[in-house]
């Protein structure tokens, strides 16, 4: 108040004199908000630190899947039938996408794509649109190398199958999501892919992986698959088929190779085929794979199996003597006739000229129940076990069931259906001295343990009148091969077609080879052939000679017959229909 | 008591560098061992692709076409096949022309020669 000019000068509120306690208590304060900072900080970093460790492992953790890699499908030497390798997808954002039309047009001529599909696949209202998946690996390093802001790649595989169609029916194929559609590829898919792993690691700001955190798990390859086939013998196979279906017009075909010791099949071949590399326009009658899915009426393929029967009852020997005369039988309204008429034949040669009359004759004196279940150990009316998706059990019907015609029609093949594989592993029984064996499509080293169906001394027996049939005087001379004896019989039957027989047949031919110690069975069979022949004899025997010769070469059999010239006659004895 | 003080400051510091240097190594460490599986990983793909591309280049069509047309062979036929050590009926020769039928050669040298002389 005395000195107005210096209260100017000096704040009043410093001057004056506050109470202690103030200055202690903002202290307290303080220490006490540190005290709790510190208890809060203890509290967090001891006692409950789970949720912080688990927000800063989110920030800088990740989990990263590892594929696993799909098992490798290799044939018996070991040449790979199908593998996986790296590919790329290339993919966009498409409102990411800046290129000038020169950078599109290369990246469209790159992916072989048409510049339009180009621009209508930017144009799609998305955000991950894929440009085109499965591109080989020098494709996408050039399509990287173009550096167009917003195209991606990403890592996945490829599935190559070097043997392409010849094997296409065998090993089948995946989906671009590397999961089997067809073959092997379908019915092995829990064992070739594996099971992909996953580990938790750390990245630094830059993306790179600097520690990995907790246990993993490793990932399992997928186990690689060994088939039975040998892509030797299904090249030849193949090609033969490939030849006699053109040669003969025909609308398809198959044929199959079985190793009489393992019942290792070893060669497996369809036509019409498509290449599982490129299945752009693939149909369903490509992917049939008709030897295993495919039924049909075996014709006189069957006659073996009713003249094993009838020698099994007794009531026959192979010298016995049925007079088929006058090539005709009546068997309540309907007719069975022959081709020729031969009058008196012996079992042996009734099965050589496959005669119709003869055959039922035999057939008839056994009862419906002994022929069915006979027909039923021979594996006929139930899915051979292969491992092979789609495998048809064929159609015999209940023995109760049968009519006499139906009876005598089905000893030679008829009102019975089968498949091609079916038949060729019944055909075990005659290459086997009796056994009937199972089949498989993965290699196998034990020889097979086989069932008994029929005698030895039938077996033989039969063995030897199918080494008569396809010899000069049988209905398949064309079957014979230089330097091997062969056994087999042919089948050429019409195709049924909306309940009626139509003029299309289905000219077929099963046998073995050596015939003095049979080593393989080939059954081979063409679906309507169009070019003027159709008889087993003539379509299919020269295709199973074919096949038979260039496999036991192939696999180094020694001959057992001299290099005689083959004796083909001037007019083939026709078989009877 | 402030000498032990210093002692135990000297002894933090120390760990704590220790600490950062064994970290330092271990994640080195980890960068080569990820760069090796890497390699691995490389080789395994490599060795699958390898596989792959010799059985592609090994083919049997690629073979039977090159060697019909490019080499213009024949296929084998018994005919023209001399089968050695093999069972009695076996040992039959049908000639080639131009050659007649030599007896069965005993020494692998007359066989080549026989060959030879076709």
């Amino acid at each position: 108040m005395a000195r107005p000019v210096r209260l100017t000068r000096r704040n009043a509120l410093l001057t004056t004199k506050l109470p202690a306690w103030r200055s202690r208590f903002v202290l307290g304060l303080l220490a006490a908000s540190f005290v709790a900072l510190a208890l809060r900080a203890f509290w967090l970093q001891t006692w409950t630190n789970d949720y912080l460790q688990r927000q800063g492992e989110a920030r800088y953790g990740r989990t990263l899947e590892i594929p696993a890699n799909r098992g490798k499908i290799v044939d018996r030497t070991g040449a790979v039938l199908a593998t996986s390798l790296p590919a790329k997808a290339i993919w966009a954002d498409p409102d990411d996408v800046v290129a000038t039309r020169d950078e599109l047009s290369s990246l469209a001529k790159l992916l072989g794509m048409e510049q339009r599909d180009l621009d209508r696949k930017l144009a799609a209202e998305k955000n991950y649109v894929y440009i085109k998946r499965q591109v080989e690996a020098d494709v996408a390093a050039r399509i990287a190398a173009l550096g167009i802001t917003g195209i991606h790649l990403r890592d996945e595989r490829k599935r190559h199958y070097p043997e392409g169609e010849s094997v296409a029916h065998i090993v089948g194929f995946t989906s671009v999501e590397d999961v089997g559609q067809e073959g092997f590829e379908l019915s092995q898919q829990q064992r070739l892919a594996g099971h992909p792993g996953s580990r938790r690691v750390i990245k630094d700001n830059l993306g790179r992986v600097i520690e990995e955190v907790g246990s993993g798990r490793e990932p399992q390859s997928g186990d690689d698959l060994a088939l039975s086939v040998d892509t030797r013998i299904q090249f030849l196979a193949f090609n033969a088929l490939r030849d006699t279906v053109r040669e003969h017009r025909a609308k398809a075909g198959g044929a199959v190779v079985i190793d009489v010791k393992t019942g290792e099949v070893l060669a497996l071949a369809n036509w019409p085929t498509y290449d599982p590399n490129n299945r752009a326009q693939l149909t369903g009658a490509q992917l049939r794979n008709r030897v295993i899915t495919d039924t049909y009426e075996p014709g006189s393929t069957m006659k073996p199996f009713s003249i094993a029967f009838a020698l099994e009852s007794g009531r026959f020997k192979p010298s016995s003597v049925i007079d088929t005369a006058p090539g005709r039988l009546t068997i309540g309204s309907a007719t069975i006739g022959d081709a020729h008429t031969y009058g008196p034949l012996t079992v042996e040669q009734v099965l050589q000229k496959s005669s119709n009359v003869g055959t039922v004759k035999m057939a008839l004196t056994l009862p419906a129940q002994k022929m069915w279940e006979g027909f039923t150990l021979l594996g006929f009316g139930q899915p051979p076990q292969l491992g092979f998706p789609g495998a048809v059990a064929g159609r015999v019907r209940p023995h109760k069931t049968w009519k006499p015609i139906e009876q005598a029609t089905m000893a030679y093949g008829h009102g019975i259906s089968v498949s091609l594989i079916q038949i060729a592993r019944a055909y075990s029984v005659f290459a086997r001295d009796g056994e009937l064996i199972p089949l498989t499509m993965l290699r196998s080293e034990s020889p097979a343990i086989g069932v008994p169906v029929f005698k030895p001394e039938t077996a033989l027996a039969v063995r030897k009148m199918l080494e008569m049939a396809a010899g000069p005087q049988g209905t398949a001379p064309l079957a014979q091969i230089s330097g091997y004896r062969v056994g087999g019989k042919t089948g050429t039957a019409h195709k049924q077609e909306n309940g009626a027989y139509q003029n299309k047949y289905i000219a077929s031919f099963v046998g073995f080879a050596p015939a003095s110690n049979p080593r393989i069975i080939v059954a081979v069979m063409i679906d309507e052939p169009t070019g003027g022949k159709y008889y087993g004899g003539q379509v299919a025997a020269p295709m199973f000679a074919r096949i038979t010769g260039e496999t036991l070469r192939a696999l180094r059999v020694p001959p057992d017959a001299p290099f005689a010239t083959l004796i083909q006659p001037a007019e083939p004895v026709r078989e009877s229909l | 008591m402030a000498k032990l003080t210093a002692l135990l400051i000297g002894m933090l510091l120390t760990c704590s560098l220790l600490l950062v240097t064994s970290q330092h190594r271990a994640r080195k460490a980890f960068i080569e061992l990820e760069r090796a599986q890497s390699t691995a990983r490389k080789y395994e793909v490599e060795w699958n692709r390898l596989q792959f591309e010799q059985t592609r280049l090994a083919k049997h069509s690629l073979i039977d076409a090159a060697a019909r047309r490019d080499l213009k062979m024949q296929p084998v036929s018994p005919e023209r096949t001399l089968y050695v050590g093999a069972p009695a009926p076996a040992v039959s020769i049908t000639p080639a022309p131009a050659a007649s039928a030599p007896a069965l050669p005993a020494s692998p040298a007359q066989i080549a020669a026989a060959r030879g002389a076709r």
